[in-house]
């Protein structure tokens, strides 16, 4: 067993606490410590609650003492995505315009959380308001990767995945739109989990897309993603999206990892041309890898996954262009005095702050939402795109009529360099171009680390796709692919990652 | 700009020889759920401002909305009551625009696909005529929060140093009912818009679904109007007069409106497609915001609710709970009862059906219940500025108290003047009619004895009265009973008084 609690997955941490070998309070320092000594040179977070954590350790211990019965990850420390709300905790999307805002009220997820006696270190970087896919476009400046400090954590969730690969959380929440879990899981050698859309309360999920959000895990291992997602999982009254079943069986499934006999769906649109070799290559490794653990291959085709990128850049936009209309200056967040008027009207007001509070990504899809919805363009864009949302689902449904699971590379590419694709947003937006069609469908998806592309040795991301509400197989799947690559590399996947202690200036960021 | 100046308008008369109205009405009604549409705060009026909010109905970032199964089951019932056909499954939108009561800065309310759509109405006018009113829709969306604007003289936003916003309103259910344009209405116009909404008030009460108080703006009706020249059947550029707010103001705004749009057109003007204000005490609309088809609404199905998708299980059984249609209802029991038609009109004005067949439910005669109900309680209700049945209700009088007044006249321990006084004492709280008549020692005398001596001592004091009777006028008789009654202090009973009196003078 190691010695440092940062490195211990959670399922180990939860066994150390409900042995009593460690105290909450401790791990929850191990963890705030790691932070100071390395979130300068990541940046994973946009505020830390050292106190709130430790006081909500302590409870832990204290209600452990009293031998009262605990949830089984109760004193797990966790980090959470800036874009949950968080009652007294400051909660900003990584905009400037929600800057300052503390919202009165928990997410249904974090309310979880708090009953399970998980402490919440802080709220992670992302890109603002989740549009992006590299957190560049924070406004709080971007997340590095713990692999390479000049490279991108991925996006949008990348405070997240870097919070994860940093070992200064052993879990994290993330949301995925258009896989802002699994993109960021890929380039950072961690796992990823977008549950079946509505799997998870969107109750105090500042809304990016409405019809696409989605809240997971971000966590090292496949069995650590089952156990937080018992925890956030399960129906929310205050949610009517959100679905009335039990959670999937997802902590057995990871237990067992057992793929004999099942069929696994190559997608031929979502391999080979456009996909870096290193990346391709790793992929097909792990392919044979579930062969070898007794899985059978089919390669399925989905036409209509050409068109899913168009399809998620009219939804997106339109579906926020009015989520984000209720930032108007009047209520909270930023207040903007335009200039050189006297007694401005509300809407000059209005105009001047959004002007000054979002960012160019942001602007740019509100524009492009409130364009597509407009009378005479709407069949044109937002129609066109809900029917195409409605092929990539009868294609999905297809392929799973002959493959249990469907399989591809998570990303096209290993993470590029901060600033390379911040000038052209269309080379942005096709790094999401296998993850996109999950969310347009709402089907489950999880990435799992497929090892290092060769040709820059940075982490590649395998993904895993199931039917909606059969979530279980991704777990299934994963911790198999998992248990044999982890046996290959003689270790876990950020066992190779660089230390990063030397390369910080070892400030820690307050609330 | 806002135009105040009046503007010029042609007389009534007039305006219909050249022309013919067409009209659309849009009916708001706020339901009368517990709760909001789309979050559990309470929807009491005249809360404090802002106590009665949570994330949700605040448009907070994250909140999500959850649809009110009480406020859809209400829209049902509407919908059914209007004759309009049930969605199986429909959406709500979000309308796009800013407003500044609104917290998320769009509408979450239905747009291509209403819960309840193609039905009527058959609105009856004073004169028996029965104009149907075919309804084109009727939709579920939120109401927004309320302005006040402050430090100015007017109240308005222009002169104003600040403005306060209440949210208590923001979120509470609301039904749009829609006509389609209503033509061929001519110079009844005003009269059918105003008997329409008036039908469709009543109908709302009876279901039970809001307080329909258009003064409080419970119900409010949006006024579309347009004129075609004669002989024409293109539809003119319409205006619409907002947020008019009683019966009469919906006529009298129908009645403005033509004879502005006839001014304007006569003049070989055009119209302008503006909203307007309906402004009560003068009587005249004027220009709100110019208002165009290029509005852009931007509507998009709601993404963060599911879909509406009634059960025909349940529209059924929403069916079996309507009411009988007031104006039917009260045809009915005009029958039932054998009531004069202005007897009636007087019954339905004072609010007193729902009580007089409760009290002849209960054993009361038709007459005997509304003889009772409409005299001296309607005056003293009125004078405490209440409605009957709430004010009977707060003394503790009802059905029941009518019924064992009305026991006491036909056992003959009361005549029609001790009653008045007993009600009189059970309306000042002195207690049930037999403990008031108890009280106050009022019952006929039944000692024929009594009665006959007293007879006698009256016959023997007025002895010229008693011949005038003995010579035949009989009309003199009412001399002598007066006195009877006095002398037994009224609680003789004057026909058996009359008759002694005649038997004793030989006239029987």
């Amino acid at each position: 067993m190691t010695t440092d609690l940062t490195r211990s997955t959670a399922a180990d941490l939860a066994d150390l606490l409900a042995q009593g070998s460690v105290s909450a309070r401790e791990v929850t320092q191990a963890h705030l410590d790691r932070t100071a000594a390395v979130d300068g040179a990541v940046h994973s977070y946009l505020h830390v609650d050292a106190d709130g954590a430790l006081a909500q350790a302590d409870e832990v211990d204290r209600r452990r003492a009293a031998g009262e019965s605990l949830h089984a990850m109760a004193g797990v420390p966790i980090a959470v995505k800036d874009v949950m709300t968080t009652r007294g905790l400051p909660t900003t999307c990584g905009s400037k315009i929600l800057q300052g805002w503390v919202p009165p009220y928990d997410a249904t997820l974090v309310t979880r959380l708090r009953e399970a006696g998980m402490p919440i270190l802080g709220k992670t970087n992302m890109d603002e308001f989740a549009m992006g896919s590299s957190t560049e476009h924070s406004a709080y400046g971007p997340s590095h990767n713990p692999w390479d400090l000049s490279r991108i954590p991925g996006g949008s969730g990348g405070g997240s995945s870097s919070v994860v690969a940093s070992f200064q959380a052993p879990l994290a929440i993330g949301t995925d739109t258009g896989g802002s879990i699994r993109q960021p899981a890929a380039v950072t050698g961690t796992v990823g989990t977008k549950p079946t859309y509505g799997g998870v309360s969107r109750y105090g999920l500042v809304a990016l897309a409405s019809s696409l959000d989605q809240a997971g895990p971000c966590t090292r291992t496949v069995l650590d993603a089952a156990l937080l997602h018992e925890v956030i999982g399960g129906h929310d009254p205050l949610d009517s999206t959100s679905i009335d079943a039990p959670v999937p069986p997802v902590v057995e499934a990871a237990r067992r990892a057992d793929v004999a006999g099942m069929k696994i769906g190559i997608i031929r649109e979502l391999t080979g041309d456009g996909f870096q070799a290193g990346v391709q290559a790793r992929f097909d490794e792990a392919v044979q890898h579930l062969v070898d653990a007794g899985a059978e291959v089919v390669e399925v085709s989905c036409p209509s996954f050409s068109y899913a990128l168009a399809a998620y850049y009219l939804i997106l936009p339109s579906e926020a262009s009015s989520n984000l209309a209720k930032f108007d200056a009047m209520r909270y967040g930023l207040r903007v005095a335009p200039d050189g008027i006297d007694a401005p009207s509300a809407e000059q007001v209005m105009a001047a702050t959004r002007d000054a509070g979002f960012g160019d990504e942001v602007k740019r899809r509100i524009i492009l939402g409130t364009y597509a919805l407009s009378s005479g363009y709407y069949d044109a864009y937002y129609g066109s795109a809900q029917k195409v949302r409605r092929l990539i689902a009868d294609d999905f449904a297809a392929a799973f009529e002959t493959a249990d699971v469907l399989v591809s590379p998570t990303a096209p590419t290993t993470a590029f360099r901060l600033g390379d694709k911040l000038d052209d947003p269309m080379a942005m937006y096709l790094n999401d171009i296998a993850t996109i069609p999950a969310n347009l469908a709402g089907i489950p998806g999880m990435s799992v680390p497929s090892g290092l592309a060769t040709e820059d040795g940075l982490p590649a991301g395998f993904q895993i796709l199931a039917p909606a509400m059969q979530d279980q197989r991704l777990y299934s799947v994963g911790a198999a692919l998992e248990a044999k690559l982890t046996a290959a590399w003689g270790g876990p996947l950020l066992d190779r990652a660089p230390a990063l202690e030397a390369m910080t200036a070892g400030t820690m960021k307050e609330a | 700009m806002t135009q105040t100046h009046a503007e010029a308008t042609l007389p009534f008369d007039d305006a219909i020889d050249a022309f013919d109205p067409v009209m659309g009405l849009e009916v708001h009604v706020e339901l009368n759920t517990a709760t909001k549409m789309f979050c559990g705060c309470p929807t009491e009026f005249g809360a404090e401002p802002n106590t009665q909010t949570c994330p949700v109905c605040l448009g907070l970032p994250g909140a999500l909305p959850v649809v009110n199964a009480v406020a859809v089951e209400s829209a049902i019932r509407i919908g059914l009551v209007l004759n309009c056909e049930i969605a199986q499954w429909c959406r709500f939108a979000r309308k796009n625009y800013f407003y500044p009561d609104m917290p998320k800065n769009f509408q979450t309310s239905q747009y291509d696909e209403p819960i309840a759509f193609e039905g009527y109405l058959d609105v009856e006018l004073d004169d028996g005529t029965v104009y149907r009113v075919e309804i084109e829709r009727a939709h579920m969306e939120e109401d927004t929060g309320k302005s006040l604007h402050v430090g100015g003289s007017t109240g308005r936003i222009h002169g104003a140093t600040h403005s306060l916003v209440d949210y208590n309103r923001a979120g509470i259910p609301l039904i749009e009912i829609v006509t389609k344009p209503l033509t061929g209405a001519g110079e009844r116009a005003p009269e059918i818009a105003r008997a329409y909404v008036a039908t469709l008030r009543d109908l709302l009460k009876a279901l039970d679904v809001s307080d329909v108080r258009m003064e409080q703006g419970s119900m409010r009706c949006d006024v579309n109007l347009s004129l075609m020249p004669k002989g024409t059947e293109v539809f003119g550029t319409r205006s619409e007069t907002k947020n008019v707010n009683s019966l009469r103001s919906v006529e009298r705004a129908v009645r403005y409106e033509v004879g502005r749009h006839a001014a304007v057109l006569s003049s070989g003007g055009t119209i302008v497609q503006e909203t307007r204000h309906w402004h009560e005490d003068t009587g005249v609309t004027t220009s709100g915001r110019a208002k165009s088809d290029a509005d852009d609404y931007r509507y998009f199905p709601e993404p963060d609710l599911v879909p509406v998708a009634p059960s025909r299980e349940l529209v059924e059984s929403l069916r079996a709970t309507l009411p009988e249609p007031p104006a039917a209802r009260r045809k009915r029991l005009q029958g039932e009862w054998g009531f004069a038609d202005l007897e009636m009109r007087d019954v339905v004005n004072a609010g007193l059906v729902d009580l007089v067949e409760e009290t002849v439910a209960a054993g009361a005669s038709p007459a005997g219940a509304r003889k009772w109900w409409s005299g001296e309680v309607a005056r003293r209700a009125n004078a405490e500025g209440v409605d009957v049945p709430t004010y009977a209700a707060g003394l503790g009088v009802g059905a029941a108290s009518v019924v064992e007044l009305e026991g006491l006249v036909t056992s003959g321990r009361l005549n029609d003047s001790m009653a008045r006084q007993v009600w009189e004492g059970v309306l000042a709280g002195e207690g049930t009619p037999t403990q008031v008549a108890d009280a106050r020692g009022l019952e006929l005398v039944q000692d024929t004895g009594a009665l006959e001596a007293a007879v006698d001592a009256v016959i023997a004091a007025n002895p010229d009265v008693a011949d005038k009777i003995r010579d035949g006028k009989v009309a003199a008789a009412g001399a002598l009973i007066g006195q009877v009654m006095k002398a037994m202090k009224g609680q003789a009973d004057a026909g058996a008084a009359r008759a002694i009196i005649m038997e004793r003078l030989g006239q029987s």
